[in-house]
């Protein structure tokens, strides 16, 4: 269905190709996940599927890329449209209408789709996707989750037979996460629709997965296979394999199913060193860095916070978890001053963020926000930095020894604009430490990021908490939120519903317990480096 | 939806109403101060009771901000460089600034009359309440859903105006994030400095999502034709784009009878014929269909009545030459209403009686929390 005929690509100004004579082949009715590190030329490779890369992108494209017998160098994406649906990484950008609904027929107009028919299809979508509440809502008024599952809405009413994602889950919660994969399943199994995505988080999408596309970046060929084969070796690679990988599991599990039947040696074995779970005897003698009490805030007749009380303490990381929209980014909105609450208070430091100073607010709380890109509007890697340096005056090179620690060897010329995500959150992180607030805030800080740069992600609000900073992230990630939180606070409606040690919390919920956690329960473990340290002192 | 009470009404519905009303207003060289107000008037209550709550419908507070400031301007110029010579109540002398010889047509400075003023002071009037009947119909109708009552052939305009509609309300909100986001970093986001900072990411980002969306519209079959002679297609858009220049121009022609030798009518009918054979030629080879169609009803037949009641009720008072229709301030007398008139554009406020309000409320306040959550 896909075909790739020696196909190199050369973003122009770039010295390197980004692709280099790639060959692949996605036959009809599969789904292929297309994996690889930030940066590493994923989305290139998607995008070149329906032309817009080189025909939107410019640059240098030399082979053949074929859709449907249809070869991108005569045809324009708008030519494709009716066998490759593409969504974006960041579906917001890509509405054009200004209604769900509408949103949802636009592609079917332009293919001149009979009236009758677009009805049924809408209506068809909307089912599918779970779009009922929000056909008469404008685009722009949806959550993230909610506006990637109108994205997704608006190509499957063409009913291409080429469905092109880039990250469709990464702004999900796990549960609507599940559900997007889900129907993507359904497409694939029902309707015999190929599905090429890109996917971070493989946790979810390979036990779906016919085939795996690992692109290692720098031009270097790719490797193509079955899950199994693939993760064998990937540096890209989901906890589960990881463990497998760590044991020398055969076949190399995919699934919690296929890992707990192969796990009960390795429960026996590590069952003494079981975690304890104390939460930490330290925890209540920690000194409070912000507390929020009674906080409620609504937007018109929308309630985004129902009275809620909260004390972050130093040396603690807190997970923020919850639905899309459950009110984590209203809280952290309101904690670092870029929201006033309609009841309660907050104090961060003995002060009221929302009546400090800019100078002052960043010595006092740092927040990443959701899109890290609104952080950054400088020249290039250096004059953020520098410009960091000087809204805090800090000693020119603090925040850029910050960023050496985070992302090793990002070109200090580089405009921010073209870096990846990742690399764009590592910078915005940077900016925001630099200062060194005793609060550090960030809301979705995994979406776009590889292993690789969860791990140094982890390490350095490891570091932080160490350090006596408060750490609070709001995310959909179990796997970072099991890694690295001392805590996890869940909500629901604006409201907390759940408080206590992250390994409580975390391990007794079954949407939010981590793969690891899973497979070895009972027992409580909850990260691969405590079940590696355990095998480490339990010789078989 | 289904329901005719919360369906949305046609947009050219509320073009043609807001153009009735700003035809309203210029029918007259020497305008009445109070009739315009009246249709101002008029403009604003019917968009305070029926907009809805899209980006777009706030857009009458913009148009009512540079109406004052087209007020603003026009009585400065007057008060700097007004005609001179003319008797009146002098309010206060301006010096005078010697110019040369050849400059002999301007003046700058000397004495300011009440009556100069007044008179700038309707003129400014004038455009602004032409400016917001303009900014109704921007509120009322929703531009996205106007560009789809485009023809199929105009429909090739659509990507720039699209981006174009786009842009504004994205601007907004990504001014407003950027404000926020300097914050976080701690930099002052007032006075010049910050405007410049704010200025740059702002624009920047704004253009950003304009390619974004242009790739998209693109990627999702915008522009898609069946295999038609391309140059039977730019013949027919030229066609039209050419018709529509001389409909202009022809228009222009017919209102100022003194301009175009009298040829206004017969441009006109020209460009009426282009239209029509470059929208027969270009609609032929569409190969678009529309989703819910917007229909044209009872209401929208409605708003448009309201509106040519009150342009009938000018003209007619025009040309019954009733007291008040056209005011001079030389001399200066409290101007009389044209009570006709007046009863005719209070017609036009009907539609804020019979047009339901579109449904408020919940989508309006997740808009504020999609903003806050940027």
């Amino acid at each position: 269905m896909i075909r790739f005929d020696h196909v190199s690509f050369t973003y122009s100004g770039a010295e390197r190709p980004t692709l280099r004579d790639v060959t692949l082949r996605v036959p009809e009715g599969e789904l292929c996940v297309v994996v690889g590190e930030t940066g590493s030329g994923k989305s290139t490779l998607l995008r070149a599927v329906n032309g817009l890369v080189p025909h939107f992108s410019g640059g240098t494209l030399a082979g053949t890329v074929s859709v449907d017998g249809r070869s991108t160098r005569d045809h324009r994406p708008r030519e494709l449209a009716d066998v490759v649906g593409y969504v974006g990484q960041n579906p917001a950008a890509s509405f054009v209408t200004e209604r769900v609904e509408d949103e949802l027929a636009y592609t079917m107009e332009n293919l001149g789709v009979p009236a009758d028919a677009m009805r049924r299809r809408v209506e068809d979508a909307v089912d599918l996707l779970g779009l009922h509440d929000l056909r008469e809502r404008s685009v722009r008024a949806l959550s993230g989750g909610q506006q990637q599952r109108v994205a997704i809405g608006a190509v499957l009413t063409a009913s291409p037979h080429v469905l092109v994602l880039d990250e469709p889950t990464s702004a999900l919660d796990p549960a609507a996460a599940e559900e997007v994969l889900n129907s993507l399943t359904r497409l694939v199994q029902d309707l015999g629709m190929t599905v090429l995505m890109a996917e971070h988080r493989l946790e979810r999408v390979l036990p779906f997965a016919d085939r795996v596309v690992l692109v290692p970046g720098d031009g270097a060929p790719l490797v193509v296979g079955p899950p199994e084969e693939v993760m064998r070796s990937s540096p890209v690679a989901p906890p589960i394999v990881e463990l497998g990988r760590l044991v020398g599991w055969e076949p190399l599990p995919l699934t919690v199913r296929d890992a707990r039947r192969q796990a009960a040696t390795l429960r026996a074995r590590i069952e003494p060193m079981s975690p304890t779970l104390d939460g930490g005897p330290d925890a209540a003698a920690r000194p409070e860095a912000a507390c929020v009490r009674n906080l409620g805030v609504s937007y018109g007749p929308v309630v985004g916070l129902v009275s809620v009380d909260l004390a972050f303490r130093s040396g603690e990381v807190t997970v923020l978890m919850g639905r899309n929209g459950s009110g984590k980014s209203s809280l952290l909105n309101i904690v670092s001053g870029g929201l006033s609450p309609s009841r309660g208070s907050v104090r961060v430091g003995g002060a009221d963020p929302h009546r400090l100073g800019a100078a002052e607010l960043i010595r006092h709380v740092g927040l990443v926000p959701q899109d890290p890109g609104l952080l950054l509007y400088g020249e290039s890697v250096l004059d953020e930095c520098r410009s960091a340096d000087r809204a805090s005056g800090l000693p020119e090179g603090t925040t850029s020894a910050t960023l050496e620690r985070i992302l090793p060897g990002l070109p200090p010329d580089r405009h921010p604009r073209d870096l990846s995500e990742g690399q764009r959150l590592g910078l915005a992180l940077a900016v925001v430490l630099a200062p060194a607030p005793p609060l550090l805030l960030l809301d979705e800080p995994t979406r776009g990021l590889d292993y690789p740069s969860k791990d140094r992600l982890v390490t350095l609000l490891r570091d932080l908490a160490d350090a006596g900073h408060a750490v609070v992230l709001a995310t959909h990630d179990v796997e970072l939120a099991a890694r690295v939180a001392d805590r996890a606070v869940v909500m629901a409606d604006g409201e907390v519903i759940g408080d206590g040690p992250a390994h409580t919390v975390v391990c007794h919920s079954p949407v939010f317990a981590p793969q690891v956690a899973k497979v070895l329960a009972p027992d409580e473990w909850l990260t691969l480096d405590e079940v590696r340290s355990a095998l480490a002192a339990t010789p078989a | 939806m289904t329901s005719s009470a919360r369906r949305a009404v046609h947009p050219l519905a509320w073009w043609a109403w807001a153009a009735c009303l700003a035809v309203t207003a210029m029918q007259s060289g020497n305008p009445n101060p109070l009739v315009l107000l009246l249709v101002g008037g008029v403009c604003c209550f019917v968009v305070a009771s029926c907009r809805g709550n899209a980006p777009w419908s706030r857009s009458l507070a913009f148009f009512l901000r540079v109406g004052l400031v087209v007020i603003a301007v026009r009585v400065g110029i007057e008060v700097l460089f007004g005609q001179r010579g003319v008797p009146g109540h002098v309010l206060f002398t301006l010096p005078r600034v010697p110019l040369p010889a050849w400059a002999v047509a301007v003046s700058i400075g000397g004495p300011v009359t009440l009556e100069s003023i007044l008179t700038a002071f309707v003129a400014g009037l004038q455009i602004a309440v032409i400016l917001v009947c303009f900014g109704a119909a921007n509120s009322l109708a929703s531009p996205y859903r106007l560009l789809r009552c485009l023809p199929a052939v105009l429909y090739e305009a659509g990507v720039a105006v699209t981006v174009a509609l786009s842009f504004t309300p994205e601007l907004v909100e990504s001014i407003a994030a950027v404000r926020r986001a300097r914050r976080l970093r701690g930099i002052p986001t007032s006075g010049v400095r910050g405007m410049r900072g704010v200025a740059v990411p702002v624009l920047e980002g704004a253009l950003d999502r304009s390619l974004q969306l242009a790739t998209s519209m693109d990627a999702r079959g915008y522009g898609r034709r069946n295999e038609a002679a391309s140059v039977a297609r730019r013949l027919a858009t030229a066609a039209t784009l050419l018709g529509l220049l001389l409909a202009a121009v022809g228009v222009y022609g017919v209102i100022d009878s003194g301009s175009l030798f009298g040829l206004g009518l017969p441009i006109l009918a020209v460009a009426v014929v282009l239209c029509s054979v470059g929208l027969a030629v270009g609609g032929r080879r569409t190969t678009r269909s529309r989703y819910r169609p917007d229909r044209w009803g009872g209401q929208e037949w409605l708003i448009v009545g309201s509106g040519l009641v009150a342009l009938g009720s000018m003209v007619l008072a025009h040309a019954l030459d009733v007291a008040g229709v056209t005011v001079s301030f030389f001399p200066l007398a409290v101007p009389a209403l044209p009570v006709v008139a007046v009863v005719g554009i209070l017609f036009a406020a009907l539609p804020a009686f019979v047009v339901p309000a579109p449904r408020r409320g919940v989508a309006s306040a997740r808009a504020d929390v999609g903003t806050v959550a940027a």
